[in-house]
């Protein structure tokens, strides 16, 4: 990967994370002082020399482990989310965190698209009707075209453009709502009410700041309308998972195509028995050329910070923390 | 007002468009066999979903045109149409889309197993634990059988995937950007998705066979949205039982709706039941042209989408 620098063996590197793929922790293992603890039962001597952790947007950072770690100089995360890092107690410490931005954007994006049409075209249910024998008996019922509808964005960011990207292959008309309106040729709408009413397909694909909870919530289901479906491969929280099955229970919305839950790996009972919804289990990027790639990026970091040099993908945050200087 | 035309329908259509058929035509709802002489007497024209018994040709005597709500009309005596200068018109076309969305919904359920993560989720394993990682879908090489209307359609949503595409055909398709690959194996070979859309002749009978899959390799995708002939089933199974294939996603079957039983078990297949075209929107709009070209004939308009067989005959007077 990079030059060997002699002292790596000797730096005390703690991992949390659930998802780094055995070839790359081998890898990290061979060159630092690797321990992997469980997130919930770091012991206090591992804790107290860690000079980095690697974590993942699932396994995260609290204050109170962060707290623990007095020599810790870098947080790596797994992963493009990192809203379970506390960011204010790692940058209070000048401490950098980077993530795994793009690597992962197609899977996600794939995903997306993957989800709207096995929504609409309720593509899981026929395969359980399939499966269930049921087809000799009965016909399966038509449902819903994908081609040629409107899918409002909710976040145009790296993830949101790749979705964009894909649903113009499918003659989608495309709008969006961000903090700003951006240099796109896809439609701007101010808010998500405007976008919610207007669109077919509501995507959400925003990043999870605390402001965003329940910002989809029952006044955005009414404005989608009986026609309209909700994809969310972004974040559980973003949701109102109570106003969703709500809405889905009065017919006010027609689906709802979901791979990420509020109280994940909890997901609500009422949706299990639905026809409506397609379930999966917050596996956007979960491919195993992805997760390398991911890996990848973790070591990358951790090399380029040991030896010294720029990091390779800190989060914004870090970005403008080190700026300031 | 002049009397209504009288119509015969012998299958079922979606509400909206049964409820335009009957504002304009008197409709008369009779099995095929079954027809009364008075009404048999006064039908000019049929509305069906691609079948009609070769008897309504005799007992209907003054039939002028048969109006078929489906893309197929192998159920349909064209011949025996031709000869007595009757026009079939059918709605091809108008399903393109839907049959191309699914073509890459299953590409991407087979190859990230969605069906089969959304009953992990409904069976409760995801709180013991996340389900194993997939393969990815975008970027990958993507071949395609049949570079028609519709295998274009597939390709240009799966360039949006940033996929790299090439073909087999009859012949090579002039002006396309994509790869032409002669040999069905050679294509197999070369790809990490083989999608089917062939016109499926009856030469295409089994063309997929072992050796196509095999070629196609244990990390490879066979998706078939165009006839489930063309797939020899027994080596397609065997295929995947043995990791020879990686995996398939499936809207068509040889014996449908019968299905393997083997196939039933598998995490790695997506399997529908022949929903290609089976939405509201492009229902509705098969409907609305069988309507269009009833209408265009009784107004002595030319027919919109008339089949080639009956076209062919009835210019050559």
């Amino acid at each position: 990967m990079t030059e060997a620098t002699p002292s790596t063996k000797d730096i005390d590197v703690l991992t949390i994370c659930q998802l780094l793929r055995p070839a790359e922790e081998r890898w990290i293992g061979s060159r630092y002082h690797l321990t992997r603890a469980d997130k919930d039962a770091v012991p206090d001597d591992i804790a107290a020399k860690a000079r980095a952790l690697i974590t993942s947007g699932l396994d995260g950072a609290p204050a109170s482990l962060i707290e623990r770690m007095p020599k810790l100089e870098i947080i790596t995360v797994n992963s493009v989310g990192y809203d379970l890092v506390d960011m204010k107690k790692a940058l209070s410490r000048h401490i950098p965190v980077t993530h795994t931005p793009d690597v992962l954007t197609d899977d996600v994006a794939d995903l997306a698209i993957g989800l709207t049409i096995m929504t609409s075209r309720r593509l899981a249910q026929a395969d359980r009707f399939v499966r269930a024998g049921r087809w000799t008996k009965e016909k399966f019922p038509v449902a819903g075209k994908v081609t040629g509808k409107r899918m409002g964005i909710l976040g145009l960011g790296r993830i949101g453009r790749a979705i964009a990207k894909r649903a113009e292959g499918f003659g989608m008309q495309i709008l969006y709502t961000d903090r700003a309106k951006m240099d796109t040729p896809y439609r701007f709408l101010p808010d998500l009410f405007s976008l919610a009413k207007e669109s077919d397909f509501l995507m959400v694909a925003s990043s999870a700041g605390p402001d965003a909870k329940h910002l989809v919530n029952a006044a955005v289901f009414e404005a989608l309308g009986p026609d309209g479906i909700l994809i969310n491969i972004a974040r559980g929280s973003v949701v109102d998972e109570a106003a969703l099955i709500a809405a889905l229970q009065a017919g006010k919305i027609a689906g709802a195509g979901l791979d990420v839950f509020e109280h994940e790996p909890n997901v609500p009972e009422a949706l299990f028995g639905r026809d409506d919804v397609v379930l999966l289990p917050h596996i956007a990027s979960s491919t195993r050329e992805t997760l390398s790639e991911m890996g990848r990026l973790v070591i990358k970091n951790l090399e380029a910070w040991f030896a010294g040099k720029p990091l390779v993908t800190p989060t914004p945050e870090t970005l403008a923390m080190l700026a300031n200087r | 007002m002049a009397d209504k035309i009288d119509v015969l329908l012998i299958a079922g259509l979606l509400p909206a468009i049964d409820e335009k058929l009957s504002t304009t035509y008197t409709v008369h709802r009779h099995k095929p066999d079954a027809v009364p002489p008075d009404v048999a007497a006064k039908v000019r024209a049929v509305v069906t979903t691609g079948n009609m018994p070769p008897s309504l040709f005799d007992t209907l005597p003054k039939l002028e045109i048969i109006s078929s709500v489906s893309v197929g009309y192998d159920g349909i005596d064209v011949t025996k149409a031709a000869a007595k200068k009757i026009p079939v018109t059918n709605t091809p076309d108008v399903l393109n889309d839907d049959v191309a969305d699914l073509a890459i919904a299953l590409m991407v359920m087979a190859s990230r197993r969605l069906a089969a993560a959304d009953r992990y989720v409904r069976d409760g394993k995801w709180l013991a634990g996340a389900m194993p990682l997939t393969r990815k879908a975008s970027r990958k090489k993507l071949g395609i059988v049949g570079l028609g209307r519709i295998g274009k359609d597939i390709a240009r949503r799966a360039e949006a995937m940033g996929m790299t595409i090439s073909y087999t055909n009859r012949r090579a398709v002039a002006d396309s950007p994509y790869s032409f690959i002669p040999s069905l194996i050679g294509l197999a070979k070369e790809n990490d998705f083989l999608v089917v859309i062939t016109s499926a002749g009856p030469d295409a009978t089994k063309m997929i066979n072992k050796d196509v899959l095999e070629a196609l390799g244990p990390d490879g995708i066979l998706v078939n949205v165009s006839r489930g002939r063309v797939v020899d089933e027994v080596a397609l199974v065997e295929a995947l039982q043995s990791g020879k294939l990686g995996g398939a996603g499936l809207d068509v079957f040889e014996d449908e709706p019968r299905v393997p039983a083997a196939l039933l078990a598998m995490e790695n297949v997506a399997l529908t039941p022949h929903i290609g075209s089976a939405t509201i929107e492009t229902r509705a709009a098969m409907g609305q042209l069988a309507l269009d070209n009833l209408a265009a004939w009784f107004a002595g308009q030319p027919l919109l989408t008339e089949v080639s067989e009956t076209q062919t005959a009835r210019v050559a007077r």
